[in-house]
């Protein structure tokens, strides 16, 4: 049997590619272990030495702001150093390959990758071929996953809810792209939630999506019904030059989440949205500066995930 | 077969011993998991103002590097102001002194405390540190491969407990 490519031989996390195939035991680690690191962001000195001489280098070879400075605040609080690199108009546009690009920052002994890439797989690729002490950590990857994301979506989930075992989770929007949709539903259906909706346009719902577990709604105001915990998906701009969409309006006339449709919802629902959000498209600026909105908490949490997982993996 | 002392009595010692040096600026701090019962204990018997912190020095372990995080930490609450504090760190078993090197750089970290004096049920010798316990319930011989323990049983009485040492 092939090994997980994430996981050494011992069963421990070796990379972080994927939420899909890991058991949930190593979630819940990574979720206890950000629990900790969750308290370290909330004192005056926000500090460990855990990292101490260890480098973590961003590969960002597809642009992004929140996800590259919150995994370099999480490596600087666990004292690591960082460097950031902007491939995206460096050495790719010169020609140079991906894998000698890592060959290339490995001689400059590198101890962690955060890879994002528009290609997806693209982070497995340079797992298959770091040094055993080297580390890769998926920060997105085409359409295929966004792990760090998952789960810290698991972590604000867990946190305003304690526990997975009765919820009733929707996810609205476009699942066709979201990387991160992948990632959440991977990670709630391993922690036992027993009711994943996804809700959006026939359009932008991925082929067979119910084989992972998941109920499909095309109607939003059945889909939120009694839901504890609404997901809202950024509504990629481009997608909308396609024929997926007729308009940003009438897209929102129907998917769009307002203080009505939420009325739908558990009373003491949580809305989340990984960011960047699309006020007025996806979701109304009442509802995502609401009370029902935890949508600046999951940033702060981000940074406690991430750096639990970068201490998790560069200890095994 | 070594004869442990009674855990119990020996905290009833540490409470007789601490209740003179308690005063207004008086604060404790016990170690996950042990050192955090006995405080529990001490904290509630000496009815000590601040709040009682409690530690998980997973972050500060000098042994990373080789072992990684191999437990799930705890999270660390410090509910009180740590600078100018007269600080009793408390633990259940006193050994190499690392675990206590490693909880004083935490410390730092929430603030300058007046002082530290580190309180133990039970030193079993073997340092690698230069660190010593002000307060020691009583001093046990730890035949070598086996760990002592202190374990809460289900009524919350305190016992100490031998058991190999798995990692020996």
């Amino acid at each position: 049997m092939q090994r997980n490519p994430q996981l050494n031989e011992n069963g421990e996390l070796q990379h972080l590619l994927s939420i899909e195939g890991l058991p949930r035991e190593i979630l819940t680690q990574i979720l206890d272990t950000a629990e900790s690191f969750a308290g370290v962001t909330e004192r005056e000195v926000k500090k460990v030495p855990l990292l101490r001489g260890k480098s973590v280098f961003n590969l960002f070879f597809e642009a992004s702001t929140r996800t590259r400075t919150t995994f370099e605040i999480a490596a600087k609080r666990l004292s690591a150093d960082v460097i950031n690199l902007n491939i995206a108009v460096s050495s790719a546009t010169k020609g140079e390959s991906l894998l000698d690009t890592v060959a290339n920052l490995s001689a400059m002994q590198a101890d962690i990758f955060v890879v994002r890439h528009a290609s997806s797989g693209a982070p497995f690729l340079i797992a298959r071929h770091v040094k055993p002490h080297e580390h890769v950590i998926n920060a997105g990857d085409g359409r295929h996953a966004h792990p760090t994301q998952g789960l810290l979506d698991l972590f604000t989930i867990r946190h305003y809810k304690k526990d997975f075992s009765k919820l009733t989770v929707a996810i609205v929007g476009d699942v066709l792209h979201s990387r991160v949709a992948r990632s959440l539903i991977h990670g709630l259906t391993t922690l036992g939630a027993p009711e994943v909706r996804v809700i959006g346009p026939q359009t932008l719902m991925p082929a067979g999506v119910e084989a992972l577990g998941v109920r499909v709604f095309h109607d939003m105001k059945a889909g939120l019904k009694d839901a504890d915990v609404v997901v809202m998906l950024r509504l990629q701009n481009e997608r909308m030059r396609g024929a997926l969409l007729p308009s940003a309006q009438e897209y929102f006339k129907h998917y769009g989440l307002t203080l009505d449709k939420l009325a739908l919802a558990r009373k003491d629902a949580i809305v989340m949205h990984p960011g960047p959000m699309n006020r007025g498209v996806e979701i109304d600026s009442n509802v995502a500066d609401g009370p029902h909105s935890v949508i600046l908490p999951q940033v702060t949490f981000g940074i406690a995930v991430r750096m639990a997982v970068m201490s998790i993996v560069a200890g095994n | 077969m070594t004869k442990l002392p009674e855990a119990e009595a020996l905290c009833q010692q540490l409470v007789r011993e601490l209740k003179p040096r308690v005063g207004p600026k008086t604060a404790m701090v016990g170690l996950y998991t042990g050192g955090a019962w006995l405080a529990e204990r001490l904290h509630k018997e000496l009815a000590i103002k601040a709040p009682l912190g409690l530690m998980d020095i997973a972050f500060y372990r000098d042994d990373y590097a080789a072992r990684g995080l191999k437990h799930d930490p705890k999270r660390t609450t410090i509910p009180f102001d740590v600078n100018g504090a007269e600080l009793l760190l408390v633990d259940d078993v006193l050994f190499s002194g690392r675990t206590i090197r490693a909880a004083m750089n935490e410390l730092f970290d929430y603030g300058r405390p007046a002082s530290i004096s580190l309180v133990v049920l039970a030193d079993r010798g073997g340092r690698q540190l230069p660190i010593c316990a002000q307060h020691v319930g009583a001093k046990v011989e730890v035949p070598e491969g086996q760990r002592l323990r202190l374990k809460r049983e289900t009524a919350g009485k305190l016992v100490l407990a031998l058991e190999a040492d798995r990692a020996a």
